[in-house]
């Protein structure tokens, strides 16, 4: 493919060779880069082939998708074959994959050790952190897809906006009107308080639970489990004071707050972080019953 | 959703093997939950023919010739009737059993055990289901 086009250039620039000197760099260069992108090319798929062939490898089915490119404008899934490391997870092989082969594969990752939330992916029909899931605890082939229920932007990555959009609905962050008394006193919250919202804390909003929920995907005014476990770990703080509390109350009881929730457990069961959201969720709904309903 | 382009069935019914119990019981539930709605209107029509019975003369009520006797016998006798009311047995018990436990799962408790007690539902109404048989087939055939 790349032989035609060069020689073309080749001859061309031979006649102006006496007058532009210059140009005869830039060829040279270009001819550089085109042996370099021809090596790279063989080296890719030597080591695809070598890959292929090796019996200790792991056979990646990787989604492939961008609006950009003409070629990749219908969904298709690309096979990768990447040599198993002990301990590789669902994160090193695709990265092993767009370092070695196809440096166009496009995923969201950052810390590799699921405290930040941008690998949540679709791994075998499940909604997984990709830097926390092992290679040899699933069936191969390891089909890898974006999160299902959003926008794909391009390959894995999808669009997370509508989630971050429900998760700001809920105020996330620390409001009490409740102040201590001295300038600089610390506003400390007892053992108990911190122990009842510990778990609700560890959320690094990856999107998994949304992205599980039937009725967040058919809902997009249904808050979804993170947001709702988000209003969990203020509402139940202590140290936020009784009219903070009512103002959280007032945002999860409306008709697409806790109320959609239809205990499915599908957030509970993808959570990487192990948050109990559907019991968070139950409570907060009991929560909202005891605050409309005054009997005693 | 996603607009940008038809992702097929993976979005919703198309990972069912990925399903978790759970989903399982919510499924079965809605499934059970409209199975017995429309077992309802059926059970109105049927039993509606007793208005224009009551208007019989008490005669033809005790002789059981009127159209309400006529309607339950006649349904009675049909093979598919009888295995439908095992089947309505079956979808009755688990949305009993199954709404039990989420009357618990609202009150807070039991929410670890929510898959174990997903299986017991469907245990207990397989278990339900076949002590039936005999009763609703007997004299079927």
């Amino acid at each position: 493919m790349s032989t035609q086009i060069p020689k073309q250039t080749e001859e061309s620039s031979e006649t102006e060779a006496e007058t532009q000197p210059a140009s005869k760099g830039e060829e040279r260069r270009a001819e550089k880069r085109r042996r370099a992108a021809e090596r790279r090319e063989q080296r890719q798929e030597e080591e695809a082939e070598k890959a292929a062939a090796d019996e200790s490898t792991v056979e990646l089915k990787v989604f492939r998708y961008d609006p950009q490119v003409e070629g990749k404008q219908e969904p298709r899934f690309d096979t990768f074959h990447v040599p198993f490391t002990k301990g590789m997870t669902v994160l090193d092989a695709l990265m092993y994959a767009r370092d070695t082969y196809d440096s166009s594969l496009t995923f969201r990752h950052s810390c590799r050790q699921a405290v930040c939330g941008s690998d949540a992916m679709f791994v075998n029909g499940g909604q997984k952190l990709a830097c926390k899931t092992q290679i040899s605890d699933l069936d191969e082939p390891v089909r890898v897809e974006p999160l299902p229920h959003a926008e794909v932007t391009k390959d894995l990555v999808v669009d997370m906006e509508h989630f971050y959009d429900q998760m700001e609905a809920v105020e996330p962050y620390f409001q009490t009107n409740e102040y201590p008394d001295g300038e600089l006193e610390e506003q400390r919250q007892d053992r108990e308080n911190r122990e009842k919202i510990k778990m609700s804390t560890r959320c690094i909003w990856c999107g998994a639970c949304m992205s599980s929920c039937n009725i967040a995907a058919g809902d997009n005014e249904y808050l979804g489990p993170a947001a709702i476990n988000k209003a969990y770990r203020f509402a139940m703080d202590e140290r936020e004071g009784e009219d903070i509390k009512q103002k959280r109350l007032e945002i999860i009881e409306q008709e697409h707050g806790v109320w959609r929730c239809q205990t499915q457990f599908s957030c509970t069961e993808v959570c990487p972080k192990d948050i109990p959201l559907t019991e968070h969720i139950q409570e907060l709904k009991r929560e909202a019953v005891k605050n409309n309903l005054k009997f005693w | 959703m996603s607009q940008s382009y038809n992702r097929g069935l993976i979005e919703d019914f198309g990972r069912w093997r990925e399903f978790e119990a759970g989903m399982w019981a919510w499924i079965f539930h809605k499934f059970t939950g409209w199975v017995l709605i429309g077992y309802l209107f059926t059970h109105i029509a049927v039993l509606s023919t007793g208005i224009p019975a009551a208007g019989a003369g008490e005669a033809a009520i005790a002789a059981g010739n009127d159209v309400y006797t006529q309607t339950i016998v006649s349904l009675e006798g049909l093979l598919l009737v009888r295995l439908l009311e095992v089947g309505l047995l079956a979808v009755a018990v688990f949305h009993m059993l199954n709404g039990t436990r989420l009357l618990l799962t609202d009150l807070g408790i039991g929410l670890e055990a929510q898959d174990k007690s997903f299986y017991a539902s469907l245990i207990l109404t397989g278990a339900i289901t076949v002590a039936s048989v005999p009763t609703f087939i007997a004299g079927a055939f």
